[in-house]
Formats: C-alpha cells, sequence, structure tokens
C-alpha cells in the first residue's frame, strides 16, 4: 500500500474509533405492565442514564403475552433483549446470564436474593441470574362491606377453609350476591388450598405424584361449592384448556364476597375499587396440613445473548441497589423480593387503608407459607402440573366429566408432559 | 315530503308493494340494529372512565358521578340524592365513606355532616365525556407512531397485494397452460394454512431471511392473498375473451392487454380487494407480534395489545384507540364504494 | 381498443409515473413474450404472487409436516427428536371414534366434533345469509351505499373487537339480559351454557363475516347485465323462475367463491371465538385451530409435535373438503353448459 494510502487508513481507523467510542450502550429492556410498574421502572431509568449517559436503556413496555409466546422463540434462536421481566423465571433458566462475575458484591445478592435464586435457575446450579421485582403469595380478598351489611362476623385467622365457606354463604344469600366464594381458574391458586389440605405434589424422586388424599379433599370441594352455589360456573368453568380466567373484575364490582387470588391485585384494586366498597386481604384459610398459600413473582434476569455483558451487571447492579429497589417496591406496591427490605419494612406510597392493611397481611403470611409451598415455583414440574389440573378439573366444574375420570386424565396428562420434555 | 316518501318507498316493479319489498324492508332494518347497534355500544363506551366501564350493569352513555366544589375542601366531592326517612330527597356531597354509613354534608353548609346509610343515596350522574382516553394513548404513549407504522405497512402492502394478485389472477384465468390446475390446487392449498398454526416455522423462515424486526418482513409475507387471486380471477373469467383476442391482432403486448383491458375492467373487483386488503393488513395482529421486537416498529394492533398486563386489562385505552384505528379503514370503505357499482353494463362491447 | 381515459387533470397528473412505470415493466415482458410464449408470459405473471405464497406459507406448511414427525420440547427443527408416527398414533388411540372421553387425547376429538358441527351449521346460514342481503342490497334503491355500509361495518373490526363487543351484551348483567328482565324474562348465562355458548360462537362469526360475503356476491350480481333481467321482465317471467334461471347461474361462479372461503374460514375458525368463550365452558366451543394452538404453544405444556401432526390433520380433511366441493360445482358447470 502507497503511504498515501496508509495514512488514509490509519486515519480511518482513528475517526472510526472516535466515533465507536462516544456511542453510547443501547440496552433493550423488555418489560411488561399489570400497573404503574411501567411508568415507575421508567422513572428510575431516566435516572440511571442521567447517571451513566454511557449507557442508554430502551424500555420496551409490551404485552404479557408477547412476553410469554414471542420471548421463548426468539431466546431458543439465539436472539432477544438484553434484559427482561418474566414470571416463567423457571422455564427459561438455561437462557439467563450469570452475573457472579460481573456485579460488584455478589455476598449482597447472595444475602438479600438467595432465598428467591433457585427459583430462578437450572437445578443445581449457582449462577445468580437477577432479582425480583416483586414476590407474590396467593391468598383471598373479602368486600368488608359486605360482611358488615349482612351483620355476619368476619373469620379470623386459623380459620377453615369449611368454616369460611359456609360464611360467604351466608352473606350472599343475605345480600343478594351472584358469586359467594371466587378462585383465580389457574392450578396455581389451587396449589396453595391443596398444599394446606395436605396435597404433597412432588414425588420421591422430584417427579410429580399430584393425585393424594390432600388433593381429593381439595377438588372435591371445588366440585361441591359449584354444585351448591357457593362458586359460580361462570369463572372456572367458562374458558377451555389451562387459560387463565380471574374474577378480578367481578370482586371490584361487588359481584363475589371472597376473591381467592393474590397480593398482586392489590394495586389494581386500589385504582378500580376506589372508595366504594371497604376490602381487605385476609390470612390464608386453613386445612388439616396448613393455612398456606403459593408464593411466586416475576424477576428481572440478564439474558445470556447480549451483547454488552458488563453494562447489564452494571444496570442491574443499580436497580438492585437497596434505596432503588425500594422506591420501586413503595411506588408499585409490590412485596419486597428482597431479604433486607422485607425485614426493615417498606413504607408503602398508598392513602387508601384497605392497601395498607392487605399489605401488612400478605407480608405475614410469607412467614406462614408451608416449607413445600415455596418449593414449588423451584420445582421443574410445577407449570405443567399446573396446566393438567386446571384444565381437568374445570371440565369438571362444566360438566363434562367426573371428578374420578379427572384424576386419571390429570396424571395421564402429567406423565405425557413430563415425558415429551425430557426427550 | 312525499318526495322524501318517493326515495325512501321505492322499490321493484313500481307499483304496488311486493311481499318481497316488505321482507326486504324488514331485513334492512334488522341488520341495522344487529349491525349497527354493537358498533353504537362501543363508540359510547370509549367515552367512560375506567371504572365507568368494570360497572353492571353498563349503563347506555358515558356518565360521571357530577363533581361539587364545596368550601373548605381542596379536592371536588362527589354529589349524591339521598332519601331520608321521612321520604324526602335532598342532594348532599359525601365527604367519606366509612364501613357502610356514609359522611354526607349539604354543599352550601360542609360543617355539619350527617351519617347516611350507602343504600339510602344514589350518586347524581350527568353525561361526561372522557376525552382523555382519545388523548393519552397519543401523549404519553407512542400512538401517532404506530399510526405511522399502521399506514405505511397498509398502504405498501395494498398497493403490492393488488399488482401481484391482479397479475397472477390473470394469468389463471386468461391462459392455458400445462399445470393450471396444480397451481390453482396450491394456492387453495395456501387458503388452508391458518397462520396461528405455522407461527414456529414461520418464524424460523422470517429469522433466516433476516426479515425479523422490520416492517418490511410485516408486509412481504402477507400480500400473496388467496382470497385475493380467486376474487379476481372468477371476476376476469367473465371478460370476454374477443376483447383480447381483438386487442392481440392490434399487436398489443400481453403486458399492455394486462394493464390497458382487463385490469380496468376488473375494477369493481380490484376495489373489493383493495377494500379487503387494506382492513386485513390494518387490523393484522398476530403476524406483525411475531415479526416486530421493537416497539418503535409496532402497528396499531400490537401497540393497542400492549394495554394488556397479564392480569389487567386497560379497557377504557383499548376501546378508544379501537374507534380510532376503526376510522382510517372505514374512510378508504367510503371512497372506495362507487368503484364497486359501476358494473360491467358500462363497457358494451358486443 | 376501448379502455378507461384518465380525463381529469389531477388524476392524470397522479397516474403518470404509475403509466410510465408500466410502460417501463412493458420492455421485458415483451422480452419473455417473445423468448418464451404465451406460456412463459403467463409464468412471468404468476411468478411474484408463486414465490412469496411459496416462501411465506408453504415451505413453512412443509416444515410442519417435519414438526410432526418429532418430539422433545425444543423449538427448532434441528434440535429435536424423530420419533415416527408416534405423534399420530397418539391421535388416533380411541377405543370409540365417536365417543370422545374414551380417546387419549380427548381434547383433539371433541374439538374435532365441535368443529364439524361449527362448519356445516355456520356455513349454511353464512352462506344463506350472504345471498339474501346482496340480493336485498342489489334492487334500485336509494342510499345503496349507506345499506352496503351497515352491513359491512363488522368486518372492518378487528377479531378482537368483535369479540369483547359481544362478550359485553352477554355478561350476566349486560345488554341483552338487561333487555331480556324488562320484559319480565329471566336473565342466562349465556356463555357459560354449553348449547347457547356454541350458538353464540356461530351467531358472532356470521355477524363478523357477513359483510364480506354479501360483498362478493354483490360484485357478482352486478356483473350480471341488466339486458337480462330487462329481457325477462319484457316476457313477463315469474320473479322466481328469473332467480333460478338467469340469477342463480350467473352468479354461481362467486357461489363457489363465497362457499369455499366459508368453508375453509369456518375449519379454521379463532379468532373471534377463543376471545368471546376462550373455548368453553369446559370444552363446548373448543375448535380444532384453539386445540393446535394451545397444544403448541401453550406455555410449559407445548407439545409441538402433537401440535403439528393435529394441523396435518386438519389440513388434510381441509383438502377432500374442497376437492369434494370443487369437483361437484365442476360437475355443475358441465351440466350447464349442455
Amino acid at each position: 500500500m502507497s503511504t498515501k494510502g496508509m495514512f488514509l487508513a490509519a486515519l480511518g481507523f482513528f475517526l472510526s474509533g472516535t466515533v465507536y467510542a462516544q456511542e453510547p450502550v443501547e440496552l433493550r429492556f423488555l418489560w411488561y405492565s399489570d400497573g404503574n410498574e411501567g411508568e415507575v421502572m421508567a422513572d428510575l431509568l431516566a435516572r440511571f442514564q442521567e447517571e451513566n449517559p454511557d449507557i442508554k436503556v430502551v424500555l420496551d413496555n409490551v404485552a404479557y403475552t408477547v412476553i410469554r409466546d414471542q420471548l421463548p422463540a426468539q431466546l431458543e434462536a439465539g436472539e432477544g433483549p438484553d434484559l427482561a421481566r418474566i414470571t416463567t423465571l423457571k422455564d427459561l433458566a438455561p437462557h439467563w446470564l450469570d452475573l457472579r462475575d460481573l456485579i460488584e458484591d455478589p455476598a449482597y445478592w447472595e444475602e438479600n436474593f438467595g432465598a428467591y435464586l433457585d427459583w430462578m435457575r437450572p437445578e443445581g446450579s449457582d449462577m445468580i441470574p437477577g432479582y425480583m421485582t416483586q414476590l407474590t403469595i396467593t391468598g383471598p380478598f373479602v368486600n368488608r362491606t359486605l360482611f358488615e351489611q349482612a351483620g355476619v362476623e368476619l373469620p379470623g385467622e386459623g380459620a377453615t377453609w369449611d368454616e369460611w365457606a359456609t360464611a360467604v354463604k351466608q352473606v350472599a344469600e343475605n345480600q343478594g350476591i351472584p358469586i359467594p366464594l371466587a378462585m383465580d381458574r389457574s392450578g396455581h391458586r389451587f396449589a396453595g388450598p391443596a398444599i394446606s389440605m395436605g396435597a404433597k405434589f412432588i414425588g420421591e424422586d422430584g417427579e410429580p405424584a399430584v393425585i393424594d388424599s390432600g388433593f381429593r379433599a381439595m377438588a372435591e370441594r371445588i366440585a361441591s361449592w359449584h354444585g351448591d352455589g357457593i362458586m359460580s360456573p361462570e369463572i372456572w368453568g367458562s374458558v377451555s384448556g389451562a387459560t387463565l380466567r380471574g374474577a378480578n373484575e367481578e370482586f371490584a364490582n361487588a359481584e363475589v364476597v371472597m376473591y381467592y387470588s393474590g397480593s398482586w391485585q392489590i394495586s389494581q384494586f386500589a385504582e378500580t375499587i376506589g372508595d366504594a366498597f371497604d376490602w381487605a386481604a385476609v390470612p390464608n384459610p386453613c386445612g388439616p396440613e396448613a393455612c398456606t398459600g403459593l408464593p411466586g413473582g416475576a424477576g428481572v434476569v440478564g439474558i445470556k445473548y447480549t451483547e454488552h455483558p458488563e453494562e447489564v451487571a452494571k444496570l442491574m447492579d443499580w436497580l438492585a441497589s437497596e434505596p432503588v429497589l425500594k422506591e420501586f417496591y413503595e411506588r408499585t406496591l409490590f412485596l419486597p423480593g428482597h431479604a433486607g427490605l422485607a425485614k426493615a419494612g417498606l413504607d408503602y406510597k398508598s392513602d387508601n387503608p384497605s392497601v395498607k392493611a392487605s399489605l401488612d397481611t400478605f407480608v405475614k403470611e410469607v412467614g406462614k407459607l408451608a416449607p413445600l409451598a415455596n418449593r414449588m415455583p423451584a420445582w421443574d414440574w410445577a407449570n405443567i402440573s399446573y396446566a393438567a389440573i386446571i384444565t381437568r378439573l374445570g371440565q369438571v366444574v362444566a360438566g363434562e366429566m367426573s371428578l374420578e375420570d379427572a384424576y386419571d386424565r390429570i396424571e395421564d396428562d402429567i406423565d405425557q408432559q413430563v415425558s415429551e420434555a425430557k426427550r | 315530503m312525499t318526495g322524501v316518501l318517493a326515495f325512501i318507498t321505492r322499490r321493484r316493479g313500481g307499483a304496488g308493494w311486493h311481499f318481497t319489498d316488505v321482507l326486504a324492508w324488514i331485513w334492512l332494518l334488522t341488520g341495522l340494529v344487529l349491525m349497527f347497534g354493537p358498533v353504537v355500544w362501543l363508540g359510547l363506551s370509549s367515552f367512560k372512565t375506567r371504572a365507568a366501564l368494570s360497572e353492571f350493569p353498563p349503563t347506555l352513555l358515558p356518565y360521571q358521578t357530577r363533581m361539587v366544589e364545596v368550601a373548605g375542601f381542596d379536592e371536588p366531592l362527589p354529589l349524591y340524592r339521598v332519601r331520608a326517612e321521612d321520604g324526602t330527597e335532598r342532594l348532599m356531597v359525601q365527604i367519606r365513606r366509612i364501613g357502610s354509613m356514609a359522611q354526607m354534608a349539604d354543599p352550601e353548609t360542609p360543617g355539619e355532616t350527617v351519617r347516611v346509610p350507602l343504600q339510602a343515596r344514589d350518586p347524581v350522574r350527568e353525561l361526561q365525556l372522557a376525552t382523555e382516553n382519545y388523548t393519552e394513548p397519543f401523549e404519553r404513549l407512542d400512538f401517532l407512531r404506530f399510526f405511522y407504522n399502521s399506514v405505511f405497512v397498509t398502504v405498501v402492502a395494498t398497493a403490492i397485494t393488488l399488482l401481484v394478485n391482479s397479475m397472477a389472477a390473470f394469468a389463471l384465468s386468461k391462459y392455458e397452460f400445462k399445470g393450471r390446475t396444480a397451481v390453482l390446487a396450491l394456492i387453495l392449498a395456501t387458503l388452508m394454512v391458518p397462520l396461528s398454526v405455522i407461527i414456529v416455522p414461520l418464524f424460523s423462515v422470517i429469522n433466516g431471511l433476516n426479515l425479523f424486526n422490520s416492517l418490511w418482513g410485516v408486509i412481504l409475507p402477507t400480500v400473496a392473498t388467496p382470497t385475493g387471486v380467486f376474487l379476481l380471477r372468477q371476476y376476469m373469467l367473465t371478460i370476454p375473451d374477443e376483447l383480447l383476442e381483438a386487442a392481440r391482432m392490434d399487436h398489443a403486448s400481453e403486458w399492455k392487454i394486462y394493464w390497458r383491458i382487463v385490469l380496468p375492467l376488473a375494477m369493481p373487483a380490484v376495489a373489493v380487494l383493495a377494500i379487503f386488503s387494506v382492513m386485513w393488513r390494518w387490523n393484522d395482529f398476530l403476524w406483525p407480534l411475531i415479526v416486530l421486537s421493537d416497539r418503535e416498529l409496532y402497528t396499531i394492533q400490537v401497540g393497542l395489545n400492549s394495554f394488556q398486563g397479564e392480569l389487567n386489562v386497560q379497557w377504557h385505552y383499548v376501546l378508544a384507540m379501537t374507534v380510532v384505528s376503526m376510522l382510517p379503514v372505514v374512510a378508504i370503505f367510503a371512497f372506495l364504494q362507487r368503484f364497486i357499482t359501476t358494473g360491467i353494463a358500462s363497457t358494451g362491447i358486443k | 381498443m376501448p379502455h378507461r381515459e384518465a380525463s381529469s387533470s389531477l388524476s392524470g397528473i397522479l397516474l403518470a409515473p404509475l403509466r410510465g412505470a408500466m410502460a417501463i415493466v412493458d420492455i421485458p415482458m415483451r422480452w419473455v413474450q417473445r423468448r418464451l410464449g404465451t406460456g412463459g408470459v403467463a409464468a412471468a405473471f404468476l411468478a411474484p404472487n408463486m414465490l412469496i405464497f411459496g416462501v411465506f406459507v408453504l415451505f413453512p406448511m412443509f416444515l410442519n409436516v417435519l414438526y410432526s414427525f418429532t418430539g422433545g420440547g425444543a423449538l427448532y427443527l434441528d434440535s429435536r427428536v424423530f420419533v415416527g408416527t408416534e405423534q399420530y398414533e397418539t391421535l388416533f388411540e380411541c377405543r370409540d371414534y365417536l365417543d370422545p372421553a374414551s380417546c387419549r387425547e380427548d381434547r383433539f376429538w371433541r374439538a374435532a366434533r365441535n368443529t364439524a358441527f361449527f362448519v356445516v351449521v355456520q356455513v349454511a346460514l353464512l352462506v344463506a345469509a350472504s345471498l339474501v342481503t346482496a340480493l336485498v342490497l342489489n334492487r334500485k334503491m336509494r342510499a345503496r351505499a349507506f345499506w352496503r355500509a351497515v352491513f359491512f361495518f363488522p368486518v372492518l373490526l378487528s377479531p378482537v373487537v368483535v369479540a369483547l363487543i359481544w362478550k359485553w351484551i352477554l355478561q350476566r348483567n349486560g345488554l341483552l339480559n338487561a333487555m331480556l328482565s324488562e320484559a319480565g324474562i329471566e336473565p342466562v348465562l349465556w356463555l357459560v351454557d354449553r348449547n347457547w355458548a356454541m350458538f353464540w360462537a356461530i351467531f358472532v362469526a356470521i355477524w363478523a363475516h357477513l359483510g364480506f360475503y354479501t360483498l362478493i356476491l354483490l360484485a357478482g350480481l352486478q356483473a350480471i347485465p341488466a339486458v337480462l333481467y330487462e329481457a325477462a321482465q319484457m316476457d313477463g317471467t315469474p320473479r322466481w323462475r328469473v332467480f333460478t334461471r338467469i340469477t342463480l347461474p350467473l352468479l354461481w361462479p362467486s357461489l363457489i367463491v363465497v362457499i369455499l372461503l366459508a368453508l375453509i374460514r369456518a375449519v379454521q375458525v379463532f379468532d373471534e371465538v377463543f376471545v368471546l368463550t376462550g373455548g368453553g365452558p369446559g370444552s363446548a366451543t373448543l375448535f380444532l385451530v384453539q386445540y393446535i394452538y394451545e397444544t403448541g404453544l401453550a406455555q410449559q405444556a407445548r407439545n409441538l409435535g402433537l401440535a403439528a401432526a393435529a394441523s396435518i390433520l386438519m389440513a388434510a380433511v381441509l383438502i377432500v373438503l374442497t376437492l369434494v366441493q370443487l369437483s361437484s360445482s365442476g360437475w355443475r358447470e358441465r351440466k350447464e353448459k349442455r
């Protein structure tokens, strides 16, 4: 090459180098929102970008179904965003970025997020994939105003499912409410009460052993409650397959006396119910074995295929730091997935007395979780089991199938899917 | 007045009412109620606030509780009509609700509060349009961007569709060649493949062609509509072959024949296809959802979908933006309608 | 050579680049015509369409066939396990084919039965209603554009919106029940009753698509030369005869298109029903595409091989249906020509 050519080449290289160095790294953050968490996160990210001008974060606030349906396909193709907020943490665990060597202080992460790390990584791994944006717990809400107007006393802590069923039926009859008891159409909601009744779910070898006496006890109750009019077929007996059908709108419209769902509804109820009636979360009803709900939640994870792992780790470190997380939880009204903050307590930003009381109740419920309930989110076959359970029990409620047949079908479905997954 | 009546009651045969006329009118009126009614319902509901939307039974018109400014309170208070025990009614504002009793007061004398049971009061409601349902998505969210993307996709896709489909229809209707039935059968076969069924293989194809996350990736796979080819073909079959023969004898090229004779004569069907194509591409949901990953590239339908979280649907935005998303399609339909009416009668060759 | 002239100057200006572009395309097309004859020209006309079909529809469908012979949880074909005809065997494992409850994949057979019922009833009603509407709209009337828009309006709505509107109307305290209580009738949980759910699924599907087929039939009706009707009127032919001897035969090509499209679309029913009833109650309105979608894409319970096998079966049924319909209509056409 002539000297002129070499000079030009060097110039070009130098220029491109400087141009390149000035370009901020762009991170794509896939997110979904149920309430206001999208706005809160956008706020926080704006602050992060001010402090770190060399990193640009684009928050892709999409529908939940995009994350559920589209992201797995992208991940399997080795593509995807740089970070994402996910609920199916365990199922997609092989795609998460191990932050252990990239973050400032792994010990901080272990200490505060340790309990939940197993929920987001493959069995036996010790990677640090991310943190929980919220901890959720299943549990019941009641319409206190209806109880008051009916003159029925609210069953206290330690009340059994049967006692609650009688109480809500009384209230509903007195007040003319169409749905005394509603439960989200979901195997995940069913699991907590089933465990309270003694269901074991997880067999000796970690394989599913779903149908046992505890399971039957709860399943029989669901079936008979539908028969007695304590539960209405329009929730469990409506859609098909494993489709989720919530009863939050019915509850917000004061058509339900007691609604078994979970802590994530609090922020939404504050907005949709307003002060139309008094509502509150109550402790999980009891069965012979426990009075437990089921924990869960969504987490933020880094994606393995990112081109900027160090920047992702930097962002994660900042987002997971105590002051930032504290602000996030307090503004979104989520239960903290951070051990330190959970112990210190949070000052939730809400004037609604129902909100504060309900959050307190759920925080207490965390301590009352049965050990088995805590294991479920980390269990490989949890989601497969839930899908099979709700599909078949939904058919029972719709009058398509008997309970005995449903038990057989549930076991068959789970076997079939487990063996498919293992191929 | 008689002129108007004459317009409305024009019917076949001109003289007396045939029973088919009566039936026809009944059909039209039933159609009006059934087809328009629910859509009017959609329009009215789009002006309701989120809280009003989840109310049952639903009110026909968008109502909100009247709020009144009261001395001594920062926020306006809701106004209620209260039935006292002696049967009289008073208008009072509600200061707060405790359990099943409400603390209420006359707006003139806010200091004197009275406790009223919840059942004894009804809200004073007035007609109010929640226009923020329409403005907020454009201001706070990227709806204008989505709108632009949808327009781009729709216009480009429709243009390509009309061209490509009519070319194929022309070939299939005016030429005899080996394998014609095979091609027809193949096109038919593509009709039998609903998108929801080939999502995963399609995703790998798109990825392989590098069309992922691009508006062209949304456009290209959708333009070869089998319905369009069939529609145009059936119509082109009715175009007399003599026309083409005459042109060929005048030494016109096949392309000229297609462009100058067949296409203009097929205008009614082309207009119909144009309407359909605009509608399909505008309402396409699953496909753009699969292809697009960056929010800036979202089309309107995909953007609408983003108002749904896992456990929560923001109906008020969904409804309002649905109404907005309907407008362009309706406009195109209105514009292209007259092309459908010009039948083959105007050409009269024979 | 009769053709349309662009008379006004504005459309002339707008169309000028278009005409220029078309003139340019004429050049290579003439070359093709000279070199390859009319067969080549036909191929040239067909090519763009077929290319897109091939790449984006046929090829993925072919991949789907391959998927149906695989198993395992991986998404992409190269990481899946070959299992031969196992997925098909699973689908066909039944003690009594007429009783879904005795089948291993009971939901597949329920979906198949529901789909068969839906197709027969919905297509018949839809085509009949479209024909009547097209005939009514074809009459001499004022404001035909308005009435046409009335019937076509629902077609402009996306399936999700269609389903949502009707879901509201049919809810426990929705518009329909409100009107019934005014009339003193007990409200009904429309979408929770097995039979009513199917009725409404059919009704909503007809509601949403009526305008589409009406438009096609209307275009076909307008292609019938008015001369024929005038002649029949002068002859004093009764209306019914006019319909069966003039209208129906000349409308036949459009009718075939309509029946065919309606059939194919009915077998693939999904969007509206999924949002309206979600396949429920139980599986009363579970149709094939929803079954395939759930089996293939539902979270964690995903079984792509089984879903692919079911979709191949569905396509096979469709092909048989279409061939039967086409050959019987072809027979009709030949009979008419004699």
